[in-house]
């Protein structure tokens, strides 16, 4: 083999292998959350008003208007056959199951995922990473671990939420377009959603959580030593956070539909 | 300086770097020894950043040992270079700051970390750091206010937060106006004559070289190697390399 394939071939293992040493890091990272002055209040706290509070509007916003668009078309198809009575099924289980949880980690991708990219590229440009890591300190424990905890405690936050402004929506639609009463809309609302299916979704969630934390973080680790090289960054970590996400929401609805969920 | 064993402060032997097939230098051989003043030097882009990211243990080598006080930082775990870069201090070219943390607040970071000092007394210290680099009062202000001679020095306030006895330089006086310039060499001064510190710098500025520095290597970029080693006066005016002799009497425009 001459050199220059090897090379390639040794180019390319290492683009594979990366993101797995970096996840290896951070997990390795996770016991020093337990030292003296591991656990980063501040930065915790930072993040969870950065990632959650500001965020609320705009989850409530959008899930509000996904609720009452599906109420609409599902209205529209069940209509047809006298069965409008399950817009309230139809409108609750796509909202707690898929679009909740997927549309919060959408806003996630672009609110943190981009702005944890460009973060920690800026830094790398700046050789903060290098001084991080030669006053002795992992960049991994320092810089993912509090952005990973504040996305896992805000994102199953803002996916509930998320549910309700959706439902909400759908109940909007029902009442006024599609002519239900309300308590009824109400009623069937509570006796065909459980728990489980809320917690389900809200667990899916928590898994987008990490997947989008880890996409932007690992994005802006990556990023090459420039300006330009930190936008690339923050592009690669939407786009890779969508596909991460989307290709998760797949795997999680084919393994929940095995439970009967 | 006090201490009296042989082992030298850095120890480099049969060095290569490079990034993937591009080999910028071939076998390195050099020392540096306690509490001397040390300058590498070289033309842009020779590779003198880069040897010194492996000096710090930032990046891996392509072949070839180093030693920090007798201790391999190349074939070290994970573990073992966190903790051998604990006891060395690094100021960068733009001094590296945190953005998100107040000035003090980044000079007290390794004390925190690695300390149990009070608070009142983690305050003390990094007052007395950024009076050292000339910052003092400069404590509360945010890294982008300040100028960028003043990121570099509070950089070198953070750098000296734990009173390392080997210190690291890249590029400390570029950008810095010519009497800022000329105190951060008397602080290097100072520093090797009352801690004893050995200093290993990353610079251009000939000013610098001849006043303060021991000893000094010059790197090749087409030689991929040491070209000159010893004393910058001595090189200055007596190496046989003609083309040391013109980087060291800037350009040659001096018979």
């Amino acid at each position: 083999m001459n050199e220059e394939l090897r090379q390639t071939l040794k180019n390319w293992g290492w683009k594979l292998a990366a993101p797995l040493v970096f996840i290896g890091a951070v997990v390795l990272a996770v016991p020093t959350l337990f030292r003296k002055h591991g656990f980063r209040k501040r930065e915790v706290l930072y993040y969870l008003d950065l990632c959650g509070v500001r965020s609320v509007p705009i989850v409530v916003l959008i899930c509000v208007l996904m609720g009452a668009v599906l109420g609409i078309q599902a209205a529209l198809q069940l209509r047809k056959v006298g069965t409008e009575i399950f817009v309230v099924d139809l409108v609750g289980f796509a909202v707690l199951k898929e679009f909740g949880p997927l549309m919060v980690a959408m806003i996630a991708i672009g609110r943190a995922g981009s702005a944890f990219a460009a973060e920690i590229g800026t830094m790398k440009v700046n050789e903060e990473i290098s001084a991080l890591r030669t006053m002795g300190i992992r960049p991994e424990a320092y810089l993912v671990l509090p952005k990973l905890i504040a996305m896992l405690i805000s994102m199953p936050l803002l996916a509930t939420i998320g549910d309700v402004a959706g439902v909400a929506g759908g109940m909007m639609v029902g009442v006024t377009y599609v002519g239900l009463p309300l308590e009824v809309y109400w009623e069937r609302t509570i006796n065909s959603l459980g728990p489980v299916t809320f917690l389900l979704g809200v667990l899916k969630c928590a898994i987008f959580a990490v997947l989008v934390s880890l996409c932007g973080c690992y994005c802006g680790f990556s990023a090459e030593g420039d300006a330009q090289g930190v936008g690339r960054g923050a592009t690669r970590a939407v786009v890779s956070g969508i596909f991460f996400v989307v290709v998760a929401d797949a795997v999680l609805t084919v393994l929940y539909s095995f439970v009967g969920y | 300086m006090g201490r009296h064993d042989n082992t030298p402060e850095i120890q480099v032997t049969g060095l290569s770097i490079g990034y993937g097939t591009r080999v910028l230098m071939e076998d390195l051989n050099f020392e540096v020894k306690r509490g001397e003043i040390f300058f590498i030097m070289g033309g842009s882009g020779c590779g003198k950043s880069t040897l010194l990211k492996h000096l710090i243990g930032l990046y891996e080598p392509l072949r070839g040992d180093i030693t920090l006080r007798g201790r391999s930082i190349v074939n070290a775990t994970e573990e073992q270079r966190l903790e051998i870069m604990r006891t060395f201090g690094v100021t960068y070219q733009g001094g590296a700051l945190f953005g998100s943390l107040t000035v003090a607040e980044n000079v007290a970071m390794p004390l925190e970390e690695y300390t149990d000092l009070k608070r009142a007394e983690i305050a003390a210290v990094v007052e007395a750091k950024l009076g050292l680099v000339g910052l003092k009062g400069f404590g509360d202000f945010m890294p982008g206010e300040l100028s960028g001679g003043m990121c570099k020095r509070a950089g070198l306030a953070r750098a000296l937060a734990l009173d390392p006895t080997l210190l690291f330089f890249d590029e400390p006086s570029a950008g810095l106006d010519p009497v800022s310039s000329a105190e951060l060499d008397r602080l290097i001064l100072d520093l090797r004559d009352r801690l004893g510190a050995t200093v290993v710098v990353i610079s251009h500025e000939l000013d610098s070289v001849m006043s303060i520095a021991d000893r000094i290597i010059m790197l090749d970029k087409t030689r991929r190697g040491i070209i000159a080693a010893g004393d910058p006066r001595e090189l200055r005016d007596g190496c046989d390399d003609p083309g040391v002799r013109r980087f060291l009497n800037r350009d040659g425009m001096k018979k």
